[in-house]
């Protein structure tokens, strides 16, 4: 496998020159100690001593259950809900002669609702299952027997010597020994792990490094010590034993499992870490699992049910008890037929305290009824539909991405219809993330025609000023981005001064040639030539640079090759294109802290020259303090473009002589080589050195162009009343624009700034005493935010807030923070700029506990998680940068505009539906638990139910759980197209109204209601005479059927008269339930009577000839239907609620399709359409 | 990242983009697009009716229920109303005396309980007729009473052992009872004969029962054995050399009640009787209804094509038609003198109410 070795490039000899960060902390000296004591082998799992170890195998599982403990851990996982527990007791009681229904009554609802969790649990964790099995048993080269062989990945052990080839993933965490590059370098992309898709360098020893091939491995021993499993994943602490001679491991040697080895033949390693050992591994835990507030609601319900049942028990056990205190008169029996001198303790004259607390007992089982089992379990299935539906929505897919929504947890669903506060983070979830080099500024002078959506935005935005004070018209397209005929992605440039080799006749020709010098060359782009097409492209870090690379490419300084050295560009020089090279010397990369990188080449002149480019902050510090001429004209671009919501990099350069270099080259390599503490600080100050009395060259534009329906989007969220407040770490400026552009902002809006950005702060800071600036800075946001406050009750039109990273941490403060949150919350919008992820974790807090509304965070980046775990609701972006935040996500769409959808219709029916659902089912099992306390009352109270056991135990699993169901999956109030239109429908939600307390009583009210009616009516029509012509008389048998017959019938069609939206699934349900209990009931009946007990042909032979059994269900259905019927048409007319005016709309026709206007699903398709069509060209 | 303006070249990069047009991921989603299937139904798009409640509806609605539900309730009151039916408490009439001299009277085993009663008809009734017995405060859906029986025992004369649920009537002097349990123990054994002047008024016993008990509930090899020999006598005695599915009287009162006040079939008379005439009842008093104060009540009653006399089904029904129609009218008027505007817009504009809240 040794071709092709020397054909790549050494680009090892780049990077190794750069600060590889290896572990900041000197750690090494803890190897061998607590936590540091891995002790590895390298080739040689079968000694004695690493045998000892008996370190984990490469095996993984990531299931919840093995097939041993399925069962009871399932089952534990069951009984923890409070309600399971109540029914399993009550199952167990009811072996006892307490009981007053046979056992295997009680015990088979409970089956199937424990079992049909069970399988959904089972379900999910065999495709857990199959993954796992799909891992395990992929196949890997390992070294045994004196040759690489194939294997599969859960037969590796610690130790053993393994063979990657490109494009495969690493079984293990694997110490890298060599690779076909002879430097022993490696890429890898590290998706999996952190969703970043750029490629990572890893490098060997170069001791190791030699071993390149298969035949050089039989001697090879060496002994790894290192840290214990970890879930770090930025860090590795150890040190290869290899002939007698440590040397300290870190990070750049370590591949991790589960990342993929790219842009490299293959590579030797040494498998470390195994299985659930692995970094990867170790970082799998669940996310944390929330719960939606209308869950939390529920339980209260079910509490509150709780103590009806444990109430109506108590007064049931009290009448119980008096009454069989009075059996017993002056000695005599009064109820002779029932024995009681010859009773049990249950009903024992003598002792009625007792036998009514163990009546209680009889009662809590009685009445369970009133618990709805079956709650927990369809509201699940209903969830996971639910989310299929959000998974499945076509109007949320992305075409360009290839990427449907979807709902990772299914518990939030109803959720997204109560959001109140949407906080966002901008780039990548407003914007594309996908840069555009827009705009430069070279010399002082302007470069670049190209309009920005900000821009425009702008400019609309002064037009309509101009309108309103001189009423004139003008055609704000003009302005637009004149587009050269070719689009190249990452460049938006066009300026005929500059393009087509036209800047060699600028003034500054000079200057322009060194500054696109600098862009070609001060990077860590690698070019890629598409040996097809000879098209150039270019692998970058961050799609900034590449948009550098780009620009510098278009304007004529084609960087084309890079070796481990050089640096070759295609330049063009008195319009003649010519091949120069660079030679690089170093190169100091880019960091967070520097917020700047630089590069050192010498020319084909033999001139040293430093490249640099970065953050304006640092780098005009940086410059020299001689003359600079156009410094002032630079500065004042950077702003108008920071204005226009551009990203901006000034660019610079040195001219350094060979005595300097020489002289700091010494002192950077022995920084970077030491081995102290203070090794940054000491590369740092070396850096600091050189990178001085810097020559401006100009600066940089770059935009991140806004998703496309992002200010529609916001607009539309805005109109249903959701408070949006954006999260960013871009300057004041450019997020105040940006929040123009999406409509965040907008004309009219008072904007209350909060900033530490002002004089007295600036001299404070100036002199450094850090106390006196926090004093101060404290006072001056407590001063601004109560001005702000002032402002607020006195500005006419909504405010914005706008502060940034620095206020905020003060606002943030205990003590200001109810103050911050006052304001924050009477804007319509805020917008928080400069925030570190922290921040940005924080203020979501702030939000969801100070207001204790539901908040919604959605982003993009791996920036984001804190906020999207913190928020009630997180939404990923499957955008460009990676997965993690989807991994920390709730939700994951691929544009922001979706989140429209998301919200207004999804959001709105699901929380809609599972609001009825759940009141739908607190009515049903009142209506149904309370008829059997009626009964109860004209039983003397001694817990003898009102109907058959299996009836009763059918009730909740098949004569009202499918409508029910179908009711949480199905229903709509409007259509998806009127609940885009209308988006205040969405504040249903945010208010809650259709899950308020009065709305939950209301409907079990209407249960005791129904129940008393169904009672009472069966009661009354039957009470003493013939039921049917022949004279028979109606017994216990039969009233039951009767009142079971109203019970289904009055339910379901209470279901019928409040749903909103009939498909033929509904009617199925529905009607089909009413059915099948009538299907059920000549079965039941048909049965031996040993098996059907009272229901022996109840139905054939005594109810359905019957008329006064029909009259009296007819009644029933009717006189149940009528409180709420009646409350609604009373409440549609005096107090509508919105979704009833906008039904009202509907069907009054005002909602019809206008000729102009085609509905929207026909124009979606259109849209797709045109849009395919458009594809198909661009492809041609 | 966007902490930070510049360039970010270490940290959370995102994915390495490449110069030229079009990115080679967009091209690959042609071949493996997961673009959702299109289909009414995961569009949440299934052809529907969204019923609403405008005026027209809600009057239609009540008015229907109206105009529905006012003919069945004349109906049924008309049919109850040709419903005769003579109902006579003869409990307290027949033995006089305080509460406890009553008890003690019924339960003594020697004091004569026959006792004559005249009912008067006041309208013909047409036959069959159909005569029951009342019972109040009888509590035969108590759940200790309910439960006292063998249903297996009944039906088999392998299982007459089978008694374990029967306790305390499952066995006297050492052997089982059949049939065993409270129920049967308690089996209400007061006897009528009716006579009217001119002649006697023969009460037909047979099928007073439902036919599912008497051909599958109750065995017909199954014979009364040991039947109230214990100490303490319930009520009626049964006669052991007929089979189970023949006892008619005990089969109907084994069919337990489901409320405290019930009536049950004692038999069928199958000649009509004339209005004016006088009915004479001998009763032979003995059921023990004294000590719980319960009543007891001789019913003759005709029946309808609906059944027995009952205005409250039909009231009901006239109660429910008439307030549908009084909602009706009044929400007419209400829409007459109020009327909604079509598509009021102040209703749908966000304005109405700045802020949602």
């Amino acid at each position: 496998m040794a071709f092709g070795r020397n054909e790549r490039v050494r680009f090892s000899k780049i990077y190794s020159l750069s600060c590889f960060r290896p572990s900041t902390r000197d750690e090494h000296g803890q190897i061998g100690q607590k936590g540091y004591s891995r002790v590895v082998y390298c080739n040689d799992p079968d000694n004695l001593e690493a045998v000892q170890l008996r370190y984990r195998g490469n095996y993984v599982s990531t299931t919840k259950y093995t097939a041993v403990n399925f069962i009871p851990k399932s089952l534990f996982e069951q009984f923890r809900r409070v309600a399971n527990i109540y029914f399993l007791v009550v199952a167990c009681v009811s072996f006892s002669p307490l009981a007053p229904f046979r056992a295997s009554s009680i015990l088979f609802p409970l089956l199937v609702v424990i079992g049909a969790t069970m399988a959904k649990e089972g379900v999910e964790d065999w495709r857990r299952r199959k993954q796992d099995i799909k891992a395990n048993n992929r196949k890997i080269h390992v070294y045994r027997d004196r040759s690489f062989s194939e294997r599969k990945w859960k037969d590796l052990r610690v130790g053993d010597l393994v063979k990657v080839y490109k494009d495969e993933y690493f079984p293990a965490d694997l110490l890298l020994l060599s690779s076909s590059y002879p430097d022993g370098i490696c890429y890898v992309e590290t998706m999996n792990l952190d969703g970043e898709t750029n490629l990572k360098l890893k490098h060997a020893f170069d001791f190791t490094a030699s071993l390149n091939d298969d035949n050089s491995f039989h001697q090879f021993k060496a002994v790894v010590k290192c840290e214990d499993p970890n879930e770090d994943l930025y860090s590795f602490i150890g040190s290869l034993n290899y002939n007698n001679d440590p040397h300290p491991l870190s990070l750049q040697q370590i591949l991790l499992r589960d990342s993929k080895l790219r842009n490299t033949e293959y590579i030797y390693g040494v498998v470390i870490f195994t299985g659930h050992d692995t970094k990867v591994m170790q970082n799998a835990t669940d996310p944390p699992s929330k719960r939606s507030k209308i869950e939390r609601r529920m339980d209260k319900i079910i509490y509150i049910l709780f103590s009806t049942l444990i109430s109506i028990s108590f007064i049931g056990s009290i009448f119980f008890g008096l009454r069989t205190h009075r059996d017993l008169n002056q000695g005599s029996y009064k109820r002779w037929y029932l024995e009681p001198s010859r009773t049990t303790v249950l009903y024992d004259p003598k002792r009625p305290v007792l036998a009514a607390f163990l009546h209680f007992l009889t009662g809590l089982m009685l009445y369970g009824y009133l618990i709805p089992i079956s709650l927990y379990v369809s509201i699940e299935m209903v969830k996971v539909l639910q989310s299929i539906f959000i998974n499945q929505d076509q109007d949320m897919y992305h075409e360009e991405t290839n990427r449907p929504a979807r709902a990772r947890t299914s518990n939030l669903n109803e959720e997204l219809g109560q959001v109140d506060t949407v906080l966002s983070d901008k780039t990548g979830t407003l914007t594309c993330n996908s840069m555009e080099f827009v705009k430069c500024s070279i010399a002082g002078v302007s470069y670049g025609r190209g309009m920005t959506e900000v821009e425009l935005a702008l400019v609309k935005r002064k037009n309509i000023e101009q309108l309103d004070a001189a009423g004139n018209t003008s055609n704000i397209s003009d302005g637009h981005t004149v587009k050269s005929g070719k689009s190249i992605k990452g460049f938006n440039f066009s300026d005929e001064r500059i393009m087509d080799g036209q800047w060699v006749n600028e003034p500054n020709s000079d200057i322009i040639q060194k500054f696109f010098r600098v862009l070609s060359i001060c990077h860590t782009a690698i070019p890629d030539v598409n040996k097809d097409t000879g098209e150039l492209s270019y692998e970058a870090e961050s799609p900034d640079e590449a948009a550098f690379v780009i620009a510098a490419r278009e304007v004529g300084f084609e960087f084309f090759q890079r070796t481990q050295t050089s640096i070759y560009l295609h330049e063009c020089e008195n319009g003649k294109k010519v091949d120069r090279s660079y030679e690089l010397l170093n190169m100091i990369e880019f960091s967070s802290a520097r917020k700047r990188m630089s590069v050192i080449v010498r020319n084909a002149e033999n001139q040293l020259i430093l490249l640099c480019k970065g953050a304006d902050s640092v780098m005009f510090e940086k410059l020299s303090k001689e003359s600079q001429p156009f410094e002032d004209q630079t500065k004042n671009h950077i702003n108008k473009y920071a204005e226009a919501g551009l990203r901006t990099l000034v660019i610079a350069y040195r001219p350094l002589d060979e005595e300097e270099y020489k002289a700091w080259k010494e002192e950077f390599l022995s920084a970077k080589t030491s081995v102290s503490n203070d090794r940054d600080n000491l590369v740092d100050a070396a850096t600091e050195k050189i990178e001085r009395d810097l020559i401006l060259l100009g600066a940089t534009a770059v935009e991140d162009k806004l998703q496309k329906g992002v200010p529609e989007c916001i607009e539309k969220l805005a109109d249903a009343g959701i408070k949006i407040w954006v999260l960013t770490g871009d300057k004041m400026e450019t997020a105040i624009n940006i929040g123009y552009a999406c409509h965040l902002l907008a004309q009219g809006m008072k904007q209350i700034v909060i900033t530490l950005d002002s004089p007295d702060i600036n001299a404070l800071g100036k002199l450094g005493d850090r106390e006196a600036i926090t004093k101060a800075s404290r006072e001056s946001i407590e001063k601004q935010l109560r001005e702000g406050r002032s402002q607020l009750e006195s500005a006419k039109s909504s405010s914005a807030l706008i502060i940034d990273g620095r206020s905020l941490a003060y606002a943030l403060d205990k003590n200001l923070e109810s103050l911050f949150l006052r304001l924050a919350t009477d804007c319509s919008s805020v917008i928080c700029c400069r925030s570190s992820p922290k921040q940005k974790a924080l203020v979501t807090k702030m939000v969801k506990e100070g207001t204790r509304k539901t908040t919604l965070a959605i982003g993009d980046g791996a920036n984001d998680v804190g906020m999207l775990q913190e928020a009630d609701i997180g939404v990923g972006i499957s955008g460009a940068e990676g997965m993690q935040a989807v991994m920390a996500s709730d939700f994951a769409i691929a544009q922001f505009r979706f989140l429209e959808r998301l919200l207004l219709v999804h959001g709105h029916w699901c929380y809609r539906r599972i609001a009825m659902m759940i009141c739908y089912f607190f009515y049903k099992n009142i209506a149904f638990g309370f008829t059997l306390f009626w009964f109860e009352a004209h039983a003397s109270f001694s817990g003898q139910p009102a109907y058959n056991d299996w009836y009763m135990s059918f009730y909740n699993v098949f004569f009202t759980s499918l409508p029910v169901i179908a009711l949480g999956v199905f229903d709509q109030d409007v259509s998806a197209r009127l609940c885009l239109k209308y988006p205040r429908l969405y504040q249903e939600g945010v208010q809650n109204i259709l899950f308020n307390w009065p709305r939950i009583l209301g409907w079990m009210f209407n249960g005791v209601l129904s129940s008393m009616i169904i009672f009472f009516i069966c009661k009354n029509s039957t009470i003493h005479q013939a039921f049917r012509e022949d004279g028979h008389v109606i017994d216990y048998e039969i009233l039951g059927v009767l009142m079971y017959t109203c019970v289904v019938w009055a339910v379901n069609c209470q279901m019928a008269l409040s749903i909103n939206y009939f498909t033929w699934i509904q009617h199925f349900f529905i009607w089909g339930s009413i059915f099948f209990w009538y299907v059920f009931l000549v079965i039941y009946g048909y049965l031996k009577p040993k098996w059907s007990t009272t229901a022996y042909r109840v139905f054939v032979e005594a109810c359905a000839p019957s008329p006064f059994y029909w009259m009296t269900t007819f009644l029933v259905v009717a006189s149940t239907l009528l409180p709420y019927f009646l409350y609604r048409a009373f409440q549609t007319r005096f107090h509508p609620m919105y979704h009833d005016e906008i039904q009202r709309r509907r069907s009054e026709g005002c909602e019809a399709v206008t000729p102009g206007e085609l509905p929207g699903r026909v124009k979606d398709k259109m849209n797709h359409l045109s849009e395919r069509m458009k594809h198909s060209h661009r492809e041609i | 990242m966007n902490s930070n303006p510049s360039t970010p070249m270490n940290a959370h990069a995102p994915s390495s983009s490449s110069g030229g047009a079009g990115s080679p991921d967009s091209n690959t989603p042609r071949r493996n697009s997961k673009r959702p299937k299109y289909s009414r139904f995961t569009q949440q798009e299934l052809p529907a009716c969204k019923p609403i409640l405008t005026p027209k509806w809600v009057i239609s609605a009540f008015m229907l229920v109206t105009i529905v539900f006012i003919p069945i309730g004349l109906t049924t009151l008309f049919a109850s109303r040709d419903v005769v039916e003579i109902i006579d408490r003869y409990d307290n009439a027949c033995v006089p005396g305080s509460k406890s001299q009553k008890v003690q009277h019924i339960q003594s085993a020697t004091s004569n309980k026959t006792c004559i009663r005249s009912l008067t008809v006041r309208k013909r009734m047409k036959q069959p007729i159909y005569v029951y017995y009342q019972l109040d405060n009888f509590y035969q859906n108590h759940r200790r009473y309910v439960k006292s029986r063998s249903d297996q025992q009944l039906r088999n004369r392998g299982d007459e052992n089978d008694t374990s649920t029967c306790k305390p009537e499952n066995e006297a002097n050492g052997m089982t009872i059949v049939p065993c349990g409270l129920v049967a123990w308690s089996l209400f054994n007061d006897t009528y004969s009716l006579s009217t002047s001119n002649s006697q008024l023969t009460i037909n016993k047979r099928h007073i029962s439902w036919k599912s008990d008497r051909d599958e509930k109750f065995g017909s090899e199954v014979y009364p054995k040991n039947f109230q020999n214990g100490g303490l006598i319930g009520g009626g005695r049964l006669n052991e050399s007929i089979p189970l599915n023949e006892q008619e009287d005990l089969i109907v009162w084994m069919r337990t009640a489901a409320l405290p006040t019930f009536r049950k079939l004692y038999g069928k008379i199958e000649v009509d009787i004339e209005a004016g005439e006088t009915i004479n009842v001998v009763v032979e008093n003995r059921y023990n209804t004294y000590s719980f104060s319960g009543k007891k009540k001789l019913v003759l009653s005709t029946t309808s094509w609906l059944g027995g006399k009952n205005n409250f089904i039909g009231i009901a029904y006239l109660a429910v038609g008439g307030l549908c129609f009084l909602l009706a009218t009044t929400f007419t008027i209400i829409y007459l003198v109020k009327p909604r505007h079509l598509g009021d817009p102040t209703y749908l504009s966000w304005n109405r109410n700045p802020g949602g809240h």
